[in-house]
């Protein structure tokens, strides 16, 4: 049986195992994955309609009384599949630390002030475009106890879907230029640098508003169908 | 063509955006896949997530795709009508409690490669905290006589094939426990599609 989905893109995801981020060494499997066909149970997936999610749910800066400390910034960009094709009407969900680069998060002891006015979690649809957008607030920096004097990259956690159970991804959006890339085990757990640059968004002076927002542009880029006989793309 | 955007961990915050409830923020998943109206045998499925040193992981979160009661998928690729519009097949559920806990029904089997049938399984996927991308695996069922003819099992070692099974619970009619070992002795096995 043919796959239907592509496998040739897996090699831009970290391995399991990844010693210098501490956390996988007791839970990375150590037995090889046994590769199976893509059957109906595969190439199935949860698709989730606009009427899951509300307008307001993309903006994580009018979910209290007042407005949150930082700077505020738009998010934008497209859902596409290694084919180039939008990935329309599929859920994004994100969340992430406030200005300060503190969650909400009841595990977090980072001693930086809470925001009264910013939870970090927010979902969309994307269009028949492909196409999302998200305003929100810059996260800051914060430090985690993996080694010595470690600080996570400023970064923004987001959650999709796509059409299969094959195209589900989790991944998070770095911001251009951060000197914190270099001492990051977690973005350097993607071996290769160009695959690691995927993850960086662009700053965008089409996407910022003036006088309100600066903007930043990332597409997202799932796993995609193989090209098939009779398809137009079937070379 | 544009490439693929790599993996990464769901890390130890991932309630705040997947699961928010704690943080009045609106949920749109829960653990309960069929309402009581729905027809099928409705069961729960309970587990924990373990390490490689045997310590539960209370940071974890396991998605559940999977076939109605008559085998067929709420899915456009799957198209064969469907007995109830309710049943979505999907399900989130984290560990923060210590275990997992689904309330479903008993999927039917579904078709598999080449003409042969897949014996009633689930679909799972599995995130947290030091896995840097998903884990997938399946819930097959004790006792289902097609698990002897599945054609996804048959690619499993025989000695590691008890690890996809879940085991019903004789105290508790209709609840299966099923115990995911991320690593070391029994360590679940993981598929790659």
């Amino acid at each position: 049986m043919d796959d239907t989905y592509s496998r040739a893109g897996n090699g831009a995801d970290p391995a399991y195992l990844s010693p210098d981020y501490l956390s996988t060494r007791g839970r990375a499997p150590k037995q090889p994955l046994i590769v199976i066909p893509q059957t109906l149970s595969e190439i199935t997936g949860p698709v989730y309609g606009h009427s899951d999610v509300r307008p307001e749910e993309a903006d994580l800066t009018t979910q209290h009384a007042g407005e949150p400390q930082g700077e505020r910034i738009i998010v934008k960009g497209r859902v596409l599949d290694e084919r180039g094709r939008p990935v329309p009407n599929t859920l994004v969900e994100i969340w992430q630390c406030n200005a300060a680069g503190r969650y909400i998060h009841v595990v977090d002891q980072h001693p930086a002030p809470l925001d009264p006015n910013f939870t970090g979690a927010g979902r969309t649809v994307t269009d028949a475009n492909g196409t999302y957008q998200f305003t929100t607030i810059k996260p800051g920096a914060y430090p985690w106890r993996n080694h010595a004097n470690a600080w996570r990259p400023a970064h923004i956690h987001f959650s999709l879907f796509g059409p299969s159970f094959l195209t589900r991804l989790v991944t998070q959006m770095y911001f251009p230029g951060d000197p914190l890339f270099q001492y990051d085990p977690i973005f350097h757990s993607v071996p290769d640098a160009k695959a690691r640059e995927r993850m960086v968004c662009r700053f965008d002076l089409e996407t910022t508003k003036p006088e309100w927002a600066l903007g930043y542009a990332w597409d997202i880029v799932l796993r995609g169908r193989n090209a098939t006989p009779g398809d137009p793309d079937h070379a | 063509m544009p490439e693929r955007t790599p993996s990464q961990t769901v890390g130890p915050y991932l309630h705040l955006g997947l699961a928010p409830a704690d943080y009045k923020f609106r949920e749109v998943f829960s653990a309960t896949l069929a309402d009581p109206s729905m027809p099928g045998t409705h069961i729960r499925i309970e587990g924990r997530i373990l390490d490689g040193e045997g310590n539960v992981a209370p940071d974890a979160m396991v998605e559940i795709w999977q076939a109605d009661h008559q085998g067929r998928y709420a899915h456009p690729a799957d198209g064969r009508p469907l007995a109830s519009n309710s049943f979505r097949g999907f399900g989130r559920c984290t560990t923060d409690k210590g275990s997992f806990a689904f309330a479903t029904i008993k999927p039917g089997a579904v078709p598999g490669p080449n003409g042969t049938t897949q014996a009633p399984h689930i679909n799972v996927g599995i995130f947290s905290r030091g896995l840097l991308k998903r884990l997938f695996t399946r819930i097959y069922f004790a006792g289902d006589p097609a698990n002897a003819s599945d054609p996804i099992l048959a690619l499993v070692p025989a000695s590691r094939r008890d690890t996809l099974i879940a085991k019903p619970d004789p105290a508790k009619p209709g609840l299966y426990r099923f115990d995911i070992r991320l690593q070391g002795v029994g360590e679940t096995v993981f598929f790659d599609a």
